[in-house]
């Protein structure tokens, strides 16, 4: 009996803009001026959403928040690649990818503030609350796009995790059911480098994320997380794909700057430098060069956005703290009608307050 | 009216239902071709297709994540879980988000998802495919749990669950699901969830009861010197208290039957229910339940489990007092 090579894979790994700031033309998606101009004010949004953020939480105003800061790319380049009627299913470090797909940064500000309202989506927004615990959003990711596929819409869904979500069982099963019942999925991951404290390397001994994919017969692709016009583009053909029956996993290589939340330390757990060779790769810098050379930005014209950008959180802090929730808000959406016992309780509740 | 056993009784809501509405899918191990390892779904993957009837992997967590996937996206997924003991890698779904998507949405998304799975005990099983952890269920606010005790209230329960807005756990009990048959009208009904079933009336002592235990509660009736009135509780989660109320006032004395495990068991909700009415009875509560040790295997099964003998000495003590 002979031992046979029956299968061969490869990996690739697409890079479109480098951290210099220039484009590899034959890769670059078809993106309008407006377009790249609309994806940068979405990246700057979400680093001025992060330091409003971090600051309301050091002051008590706003609870645990999950900073975006050096992920940007990875975050809002998938995202924007989603048509309306696709479906976004967010983990927890997506708030940029939840306003590009259209919650507003009111709801978002709203959410991290702790007001349950937060995760009201706008009519006609196709996202899924944040999802806490890791990895348990992608069954419901491939729930969803099995739904797509059994209403023949035209429509994929695009699920984030980060490199620890890929150690959950949820991860193997949502990966499985997509394979075997060829779903329009998309699995975004965003490869930071940590889960907390821990390095990718105690996740997996997997060389890469994007290899995971051919244990069940999907595509898998690494890009460039920092990289925006590699991660929308490598999102946009995934998302097309998976319109047709094929679903991908999507690597982002990326790296969380920040801190894990606003209760964690990284000093912890990482090294200076580590942190400072990546800084070198700023997603947001790199396409700031990348326009500056096309005349598409300039010091003041950059001004002008970051400025617009923080008046529209500053006016969302302001709606976010002058509305509180009221009390009985929290029992109405435990089940679609209170029961017996439910109101008893709410009444009682009601004498209290 | 035909009679029949529970398994044709649930099998006949869920072809009912999946008649009625398009979007209502089946899906779980082994549902379709081979209709259910206990054959509840047996015949409907021919009438409905592999579209709406749906073998998936062994994959409970992806079973019931997926079904929350599919009931926003606007179906009715009625999804099976083989055995009970199989349902502890999907409890992380239905509690960390079945149970609460409507919440966490604000009412924006709902999971309008029955979840199935054949429980409890008395059937000469396998490890891990005795257990009754309907409490743990119970506990979880957003999920409802229901458990038939015959087939006539299987049909009209499910029936009620899969027409229902919110997410619901269908415990079935096995030893029920052949052993009795009785007769089941082939029309559409509903038996709305919550509310129990007095399935014998009596004056001396109550006993609440629910799936499999029902029966044993009426063995213990027929046998007792005393008039024993037996609930048939039907829904867990919520449960009706009014019924369980009345019927303590009138009786004076309470037995609650379960084939859980004692400490933490539903028992034990009913009995602080009753605690915390002021009902002034006759005689404290009694539970009447499976010891705190992990169900035996087949051999020593019948050591485990309460019987008529257990529930009529336990009223007699109670008549005692």
């Amino acid at each position: 009996m002979p031992l046979t090579k029956i299968a061969e894979f490869d990996v690739k790994k697409l890079e479109i803009l480098s951290p210099e700031g220039k484009a590899d033309e034959k890769l670059m998606p078809r993106l309008s001026k407006k377009d790249i101009a609309e994806m940068y004010r979405l990246m700057v949004l979400s680093r001025a959403f992060d330091e409003k953020a971090i600051a309301l939480q050091r002051q008590g105003r706003l609870g645990t928040y999950v900073p975006q800061l050096g992920q940007e790319a990875s975050i809002i380049g998938p995202a924007y690649a989603l048509s309306k009627k696709d479906w976004l299913v967010p983990s927890f470090r997506e708030t940029g990818a939840m306003i590009a797909h259209g919650c507003s940064v009111e709801m978002m500000m709203r959410y991290w503030a702790g007001d349950e309202r937060g995760s009201l989506m706008p009519k006609g927004a196709r996202v899924l609350p944040v999802a806490i615990p890791v990895s348990t959003q992608l069954p419901h990711a491939a729930g969803i796009a099995w739904g797509m596929k059994k209403l023949k819409e035209r429509s994929a869904v695009m699920a984030y995790f980060g490199d620890g979500g890929t150690s959950p069982g949820d991860f193997h099963e949502a990966m499985n059911l997509a394979g075997v019942f060829r779903l329009p999925v998309v699995f975004v991951c965003q490869n930071n480098h940590y889960a907390i404290s821990l390095p990718v390397e105690r996740q997996t001994a997997s060389k890469t994320i994007a290899q995971k994919a051919i244990g069940y017969g999907i595509q898998g692709v690494q890009v460039d997380g920092n990289d925006i016009f590699a991660a929308y583009s490598a999102a946009k053909k995934a998302l097309e794909d998976a319109k047709n029956g094929i679903p991908t996993l999507i690597e982002c290589l990326t790296y969380r700057m920040g801190d894990h939340t606003t209760s964690d330390d990284s000093k912890r757990y990482r090294d200076e430098k580590e942190v400072k060779e990546w800084a070198k790769k700023d997603p947001v810098a790199r396409l700031e060069k990348y326009m500056a050379d096309r005349k598409m930005l300039n010091a003041a014209l950059k001004e002008k956005i970051i400025k617009k950008c923080r008046a529209i959180i500053e006016k969302a802090v302001g709606d976010v703290e002058s509305s509180p929730p009221d009390a009985e808000d929290i029992f109405r959406y435990t089940y679609a009608e209170m029961d017996e016992s439910l109101k008893e309780q709410a009444e009682g509740f009601r004498r209290r307050v | 009216m035909p009679r029949m056993a529970m398994v044709e009784a649930l099998n006949l809501a869920l072809k009912q239902e999946m008649k009625k509405d398009k979007r209502v899918l089946l899906l779980g191990e082994d549902v379709g071709k081979d209709g259910g390892v206990f054959r509840a779904s047996d015949g409907l993957l021919k009438k409905f297709g592999a579209e709406r009837v749906i073998d998936t992997p062994v994959s409970e967590s992806g079973i019931v994540g997926a079904s929350i996937g599919l009931a926003i996206a606007g179906f009715k997924p009625v999804a099976e879980i083989q055995f009970s003991g199989f349902l502890p890698p999907a409890f992380d779904q239905l509690l960390t988000h079945a149970a609460r998507m409507r919440n966490r949405s604000r009412g924006r998304y709902a999971v309008p998802m029955v979840v199935r799975c054949p429980y409890g005990g008395g059937v000469r099983a396998l490890e891990h495919h005795s257990e009754s952890f309907e409490a743990a269920y119970a506990h979880i606010p957003g999920l409802k749990v229901v458990i038939p005790s015959r087939p006539y209230d299987a049909k009209g329960l499910l029936a009620s669950a899969i027409r229902g807005p919110d997410p619901v756990l269908f415990m079935e009990p096995k030893k029920v699901y052949r052993s009795v048959k009785e007769e089941v009208p082939e029309k559409e009904y509903l038996i709305p969830l919550g509310k129990a079933n007095i399935v014998r009336h009596g004056s001396d002592v109550t006993v609440i009861a629910w799936g499999a235990m029902v029966k044993t509660a009426l063995e213990a009736a027929e046998q007792s010197q005393y008039d024993i009135e037996v609930i048939d509780l039907r829904t867990i989660k919520p449960f009706d208290k009014k019924a369980i109320l009345e019927s303590a006032g009138k009786t004076g004395r309470v037995i609650v039957l379960h084939e859980a495990v004692k400490t933490g068991g539903w028992g034990a909700e009913i009995a602080a229910s009753i605690a915390e009415s002021g009902i002034r009875l006759k005689a404290p509560v009694k539970r009447v339940a499976s010891p705190d040790v992990i169900v035996p295997l087949l051999k020593s099964e019948d050591f485990f489990f309460p019987n008529a003998k257990t529930v009529l000495s336990a009223a007699e003590e109670m008549m005692r007092k």
